[in-house]
């Protein structure tokens, strides 16, 4: 059982006793994951329960600097090291509910690899940041949570907010909140679950999230288009999108170093079914072109890991920064930008843009349909442009506001670095 | 079920208060005649009325901003209103209130079957929604049953579902953007056609935050292509359980159908009664739809009868005709009307964990036979969120009070197996004083710090979703 006496009954009650024992429970010293070890012998606070997380909160005299695994980049510069590391495991899976819930340090690959065992998988695609930031660590359910992390996917099957049932979380306070739950729908008291949702740390630290989970694929096959410029390439994924054969990966690599323009739309489903829509959708869009279909499963697994994880940035200097904008706005902004490397994805609504070191992306690009993040910058560039898109003065308040009640003594960070 | 008290002073001020709203918006957006503010004393839970003070109907998102403006710095409570179907009291005013109504603003202001999104005022149905994007090829996915008449403010203040969600998720899941009213008349942008937000989700929290964080004037709403085709099967079953573990292996399989809606004897009954469906006399019933091309549909009706037979169904029924598909599914949206020709009914809305279904079913059937009020259960499978239907005789006080009490007590169960109180209709007065069952004291309170925040002086829909003892202090400020 959870060591927190709260958690029984209030998300995972109910767990029948087919789900069996749980390898992953934290209660069994053997099954307590390396990081964790690693973290405490390099004098971060690595709590052992959601109980002691909140005394630790509760007693901190100052700043916390909330990680994971620390691979996405999204902690605060200043304060004491805390990592959820040790918060581990899966605390009930139940395949036959497309129901998973988690403890927040519980690794990423350990969560896909259950889920992979059972034929199944995490709608969301989320990206691993550690190619791209030259980060190393092991990534947590926790971060994918705190920051949103979303891959190709998402056009299809939502974001890791819309797939996030419930969490439990210890605020600035040092209190224990839960909200949502384990089942699909649930509209029950206000919906905390999207605001903290990529809320990077700033409302509270994560211990535990229930996750909707949905079968693998029997097929996925992906369709070529060469040569297309970034407007024509941004036109063919929308017209893919906009058919009816459920395209879940749209990107657009341009002209550049490696290679000639590539576009990329992706099929997943029954292997008839894959086939079938193939054909319908490149016969669709022979206007953009004679479309090539790979249907190899290990090249079109690596095809989209490299999507996914932005691989055409790795190991390239400049600042990187992403822009979440209008999909047909894409392509105009990406002229202004001139940017020495572009990736779109999600049709266009996602943008990756290598710029050179220092550059002010939002004052060159003007107003933007959307917002532009500071992924990956010098310290000194992130203090003079902030990694986040600033808001409107009434809504920035309101997020002032609500950070200021979730965490009083600001000592979480407030999510913005 | 208790209201607050209403502010006398307010009331004295009647007279006072339309005269402002009248002088900052036009002569036919204020209605104060009791005649007419009638029309607005309940909405689809019509067990509780109370007229408003006032009611104002704006045209526009500027109109809105006015209204609350002056409401604001007269103190007066709003109570927003969408069509005014929510099964939960959402839109109950009380006496010294002022409903603001977004009927008036239906517009679509635009489509773009690139980015794939409406942009609608917020008055406009649901139903509607999809109807204008129809020619183009697309719908607005959320269905909720009551979509011919429900506005979109309504279903995000509720964060509405429908049948179909299993697959397409929720309003939530498909709101992009919106535009919104603050208490205070200041009007703010959230999200947009773009795919998240910028620093914190504030829409993510407004959705399903029932009117008491600002009033919704527009949303930014994400179209889906339509599927080329649908087709459902009806399966049908001698005990529950076998229903519930054929549902748990549809899902195991790797189908993901796009409904899958479950019947217990006492509404198929009724249903078939009404509607002349062609259901079988059984235990349990399955309606599994999937989508796609006529190969595809064949392939998943396929495997999923496969999978069927391996329970022992007494009967399995694919659709050969769009007719017969428009009939199976006709029985079962007639649920609702036809359990209302027997009788007066509560309906329930508690989610719970799939593979809890035949428990708590049985758990249900003990309760009904122990209050003495007949059950009906439909409900949409695939997604465990239950609508059990308890009859009562609405002439008489008792027998509302005893099927309350029993409703109460199904919930309660809800939760106890690790589900919730309300999975699509929301909590408003209706499920208000269950919500400690479900919430600690601290959990509530992050969420009413999150009220504090957008409307300071708790003026929105303030007697709603909160407990009034836990709301008490913040409502008095």
């Amino acid at each position: 059982m959870p060591p927190d006496a709260r958690a029984p009954g209030r998300f995972a009650a109910g767990r029948p006793a087919s789900a069996g024992p749980d390898p992953g429970d934290p209660g069994s010293p053997a099954a307590t994951p390396p990081p964790a070890a690693a973290a405490e012998a390099a004098g971060a606070l690595c709590p052992a329960s959601e109980v002691e997380l909140a005394e630790l909160v509760a007693a901190a005299a100052g700043p916390l600097r909330v990680i994971g695994g620390g691979t996405r980049g999204m902690a605060p510069a200043a304060g004491r090291t805390l990592t959820t590391a040790a918060l581990a495991g899966v605390v009930l899976y139940e395949p036959a509910a497309l129901t998973l819930v988690v403890r927040a340090g519980t690794p990423v690959g350990e969560v896909e690899r259950r889920l992979a065992a059972e034929g199944q998988r995490l709608p969301f695609e989320p990206m691993d940041h550690r190619g791209l930031l030259g980060t190393r660590g092991t990534p947590t359910m926790g971060g994918v949570a705190a920051a949103n992390v979303s891959g190709p996917r998402r056009i299809l099957a939502g974001a890791a907010r819309d797939a996030m049932l419930g969490v439990r979380f210890v605020d600035g306070n040092g209190r224990v909140i839960a909200n949502g739950g384990r089942v699909m729908k649930n509209v029950t008291g206000y919906d905390l679950v999207r605001l903290v949702a990529g809320s990077r740390g700033g409302l509270g630290i994560l211990t535990e999230i229930a996750f909707k989970v949905l079968p693998a694929p029997e097929t996925q096959a992906v369709l070529r288009l060469a040569g297309l410029d970034d407007t024509r390439a941004v036109a063919a994924m929308a017209a893919a999108l906009a058919s009816p054969w459920e395209v879940s990966g749209a990107a657009h690599l341009p002209a550049g170093r490696d290679g000639g323009a590539v576009t990329l739309l992706r099929l997943e489903g029954f292997a008839g079914a894959v086939a079938g829509r193939a054909g319908r959708l490149a016969a669709a869009l022979a206007g953009f072109g004679r479309a090539e279909v790979e249907s190899d499963p290990a090249r079109v697994a690596a095809t989209w890991a490299a999507v996914r994880d932005v691989a055409a940035f790795h190991g390239r200097e400049g600042d990187v920064w992403r822009l979440s904008v209008r999909p047909s706005a894409a392509a105009a902004l990406v002229a202004r930008a001139e940017a020495a490397g572009t990736l779109y994805d999600w049709g266009g609504g996602l943008v990756w843009l290598l710029m050179p070191e220092g550059t002010d992306l939002r004052a060159r690009l003007g107003p933007v349909p959307g917002h532009a993040t500071l992924v990956r910058a010098a310290a000194a560039t992130r203090a003079r442009l902030a990694t986040l898109h600033p808001e409107p003065p009434a809504v920035a308040a309101l997020a002032a506001g609500l950070r200021a009640r979730f965490d009083p003594r600001a000592i979480l960070g407030g999510g913005g670095s | 079920m208790e209201m607050p008290r209403p502010d006398g002073g307010l009331i004295a001020r009647r007279d006072r208060i339309v005269a402002a709203l009248r002088a900052v918006l036009p002569a036919d957006a204020v209605i104060d005649d009791p005649a007419e503010t009638r029309a607005y004393e309940c909405d689809g839970l019509t067990a509780y009325r109370c007229a408003p003070l006032a009611v104002v109907l704006p045209r526009s998102t500027a109109e809105v901003a006015a209204a609350l403006a002056l409401c604001h710095a007269e103190g007066v409570p709003v109570v927003p209103r969408g069509t005014g179907t929510s099964l939960a009291g959402g839109a109950l005013p009380t006496a010294d209130s002022v409903v603001l109504g977004v009927g008036r603003m239906t517009a679509v202001l635009e489509i773009d079957t690139v980015d794939r999104i409406v942009r609608v005022e917020t008055g406009r149905t649901n139903l509607a929604v999809s109807a204008a994007v129809e020619e183009a090829g697309f719908f607005y996915a959320p269905d909720p049953s009551s979509q011919l008449a429900c506005a979109i403010a309504g279903n995000i203040g509720m964060n509405s579902g429908g049948a179909h969600c299993l697959k397409y998720g929720v309003t939530t899941n498909n709101l992009l953007g919106l535009t919104m009213v603050l208490m205070d008349g200041t009007v703010i942008e959230l999200g947009g056609a773009h795919f998240d937000a910028a620093g914190l989700d504030l829409m993510g929290v407004v959705c399903g935050s029932e009117g008491q964080l600002g009033v919704v004037t527009e949303a930014v709403l994400r179209i889906l292509p339509r599927p080329e085709g649908a087709r459902p099967v009806l399966i049908a079953f001698a005990s529950p359980e076998a229903a519930g573990a054929c549902v748990a292996d549809i899902i195991r399989a790797g189908v993901l159908p796009v409904a899958i809606e479950f019947m217990d004897r006492p509404c198929i009954r009724a249903c078939e009664a009404h509607a002349r469906a062609g259901y079988p006399d059984c235990e349990a019933l399955l309606i599994v739809e999937v989508e796609g091309d006529e190969a595809e549909i064949a392939h998943q009706l396929g495997l999923i009868e496969r999978i069927a037979r391996r329970h022992a169904p007494v009967l399995v029924r694919e659709s050969a005709s769009a007719e017969e598909s428009a009939r199976i599914w006709l029985g079962r949206k007639s649920a609702f009307g036809a359990m209302g020709r027997i009788g007066d009914y509560i309906c329930l809305d508690g989610t719970i964990p799939v593979s809890e279904l035949p428990r708590v079913l049985a758990a249900i059937a003990a309760l009904s036979a122990r209050y003495g009020h007949s059950v009906a259960n439909v409900f949409h499978a695939g997604d465990g969120n239950m609508h059990p239907l308890i009859l009562f005789d609405a002439n008489d006080p008792a027998s509302l009070a005893g099927a309350e009490a029993l409703g109460a007590e199904i919930l309660r169960l809800c939760v106890a197996v690790g589900g919730c109180l309300t999975g699509e209709h929301g909590v408003g007065v209706e499920k208000r004083d269950l919500m400690a069952v479900q919430f600690s004291p601290d959990d509530l309170e992050a969420q009413m710090r999150v009220k504090d925040v957008f409307d300071p002086r708790w003026l929105l829909n303030p007697a709603k979703v909160f407990p009034l003892a836990a709301s008490e202090g913040r409502r008095a400020a």
